[in-house]
Order: structure tokens, then sequence, then C-alpha cells
């Protein structure tokens, strides 16, 4: 069953890849994407539990949490634009390593969390052991939101959108 | 005309975010920071100029021009996955290899450069001991 989803995932991609509906092509993406998904079936939705119905509102609730994490985006630009174009940076920065334990469960809603808390002010992470990520922030503002006790706000936001949360 | 304005705004502003960038991996004291400013001003610069270039082809609006769009759509969304990951692997090799960094405070000793170990647990092992 993951087979035939992964191949029919791979064929749209192929097919808003290549722009040719002739039959040639087409061929040629059917022969590579049932390849592909022959090869790798077990990878694109590999622990993935959830019912189809819980996998589009999953989905949803992603959408809506990019929504929140560009407007993240633009202000982590903002900021490091600032940093880097002020008149003395080494006085603003503060450098420094922040360590935490994360809530989440599954790989997937960590590397999202690890993913976004790149991308978003001040701050970059640095590896996760167990359940401890370490995250390296440039100023000590950067970092108040995921080094308060329990879980910050995008935290919230991710446990929201894999795992049930609350936000 | 007030979709060329979005283009030309758009890029601009993209192009200003990567001056940032540049100057930002310029002056900042040591890797660390470095990796900060390449990591995020890439991101938000290249979606303003994708952004502006997918606005600038749908002027014209047919299949095709939709066609290109998407992609254009996808290597946004490929570098929005990319570029974190990136930064990540670059920041963790780093920290693997105790690469030295700057710290703010003079109680840590802390010089341009200095590889001293200091106690404000910068490293998992300053903690230890």
């Amino acid at each position: 069953m993951p087979a035939i989803f992964t191949f029919f995932v791979m064929l749209l991609f192929w097919t808003a890849l290549s722009g040719k509906l002739d039959g040639f092509h087409l061929g040629m993406g059917i022969v590579s994407s049932s390849l592909v998904a022959w090869l790798s079936h077990d990878l694109l939705f590999e622990g993935h539990t959830k019912k189809p119905g819980a996998t589009l509102v999953e989905i949803a609730c992603f959408l809506r949490y990019l929504v929140w994490l560009f407007g993240q985006i633009v202000l982590a630009n903002f900021h490091i634009a600032g940093l880097a174009l002020s008149l003395h940076p080494k006085k603003k920065l503060d450098p420094h390593i922040i360590k935490f334990r994360t809530s989440l469960k599954t790989d997937f809603a960590r590397f999202v969390l690890a993913n976004s808390i790149t991308l978003t002010p001040g701050t970059v992470s640095v590896r996760i052991e167990d359940d401890i990520f370490y995250v390296h922030a440039v100023t000590r503002r950067s970092s108040a939101d995921l080094a308060g006790p329990g879980p910050g706000e995008m935290e919230r936001w991710v446990a929201w959108v894999f795992e049930d949360g609350s936000r | 005309m007030i979709l060329d304005i979005l283009v030309i705004i758009a890029m601009l502003s993209g192009l200003l975010f990567f001056v940032a960038t540049t100057v930002g991996i310029i002056r900042f004291p040591d890797f660390y920071s470095r990796v900060h400013a390449a990591g995020k001003g890439d991101t938000l610069a290249t979606t303003l100029f994708l952004g502006g270039t997918i606005l600038y082809l749908l002027r014209d609006f047919s299949g095709e021009t939709l066609l290109t769009a998407a992609k254009l759509l996808l290597i946004v969304f490929y570098i929005f996955i990319a570029s974190p990951t990136a930064t990540h692997a670059i920041i963790d090799a780093g920290y693997e290899f105790r690469v030295p960094y700057w710290t703010r405070s003079k109680k840590d000793n802390g010089t341009e450069g200095d590889e001293k170990k200091m106690d404000n647990g910068f490293y998992p092992e300053d903690l230890k001991g």
C-alpha cells in the first residue's frame, strides 16, 4: 500500500518537472516512478500510522504553522540584518549555548522543531541527544523563549500540529 | 504596473538581505555567529528573489509560465528544508570538532579565537568537570 502512494507522488512530481504529457515521457515517468517506489517504498511514509482523514487535518495544521513560521523568519532576517549592519556588532552579541528537554515524541516532530529553531530569530539548533536540544543563540533575548520553564511557544505549536497538544 | 512595483520591491529587499548576510558573515566574531548570518539570510532572500521571479513570469499568464512558476515554488520549498538542515550540519560539525568560540563576558576569559576551556557550559564536558 505505501508503495502505491509513493508511486503516485513520484509520478506527480515527474509530470510537474517534465511538463510533457506525450506517451514517451509519461512512459519513462511510469517506469522510473515504479522503480523508485519499489526500491524505497518504506521511506516516504515510514512510521506514519495516522488515518487519511487525520493526515489531512495534520497537513492543514502544518500549513497554518508555516504562516506563523514565515512571520518568524522575516523577524529573524531583520534581527540578523540589524546586527550585521550595526556599528559595533560585537557589543550586541552575546553568544551562548542553551539546553532544554523536549516533550515531543516522534522523530519528525523533532526534526520540524529543530529546523524551525534554526529559522527563527537568533537561534540555531546544534544537536539533539536523546531528549535534549542543544541550541546556539547569539543574544540573551533570542534564547528567552526556549530557555524558559516548560515548552516554549514554538514547541507548543509543533506539538499542536503533530501530537494533538494545545497551542 | 502594480505587479511591476511588487516585483521590484521583492527583488530589492531580497538583494538587501543578501548584502546583510554577506556583511554579517564578514563582521561577526566567530564561526558560530557567522553560521547564524549565513543560515538565516539566504532563506528569506532566496524566497523573495524567486517570489519576485514568479510574479514577473505570471504577468503573461499561460500554462507554460504556470508550470515554470510551479517549478520555482518547488525550489523555494526545497530551500526551506535544505537551508536549515545544512546550517545545522555545519554548526554540528564545528561543535563536534571544538571550533574556538567567542564569548562576551570577561570572567569566561573570552577573547577572539581563545580555545581555553571555559566554565560556561558551551561544550558538554565543561559542565561535567
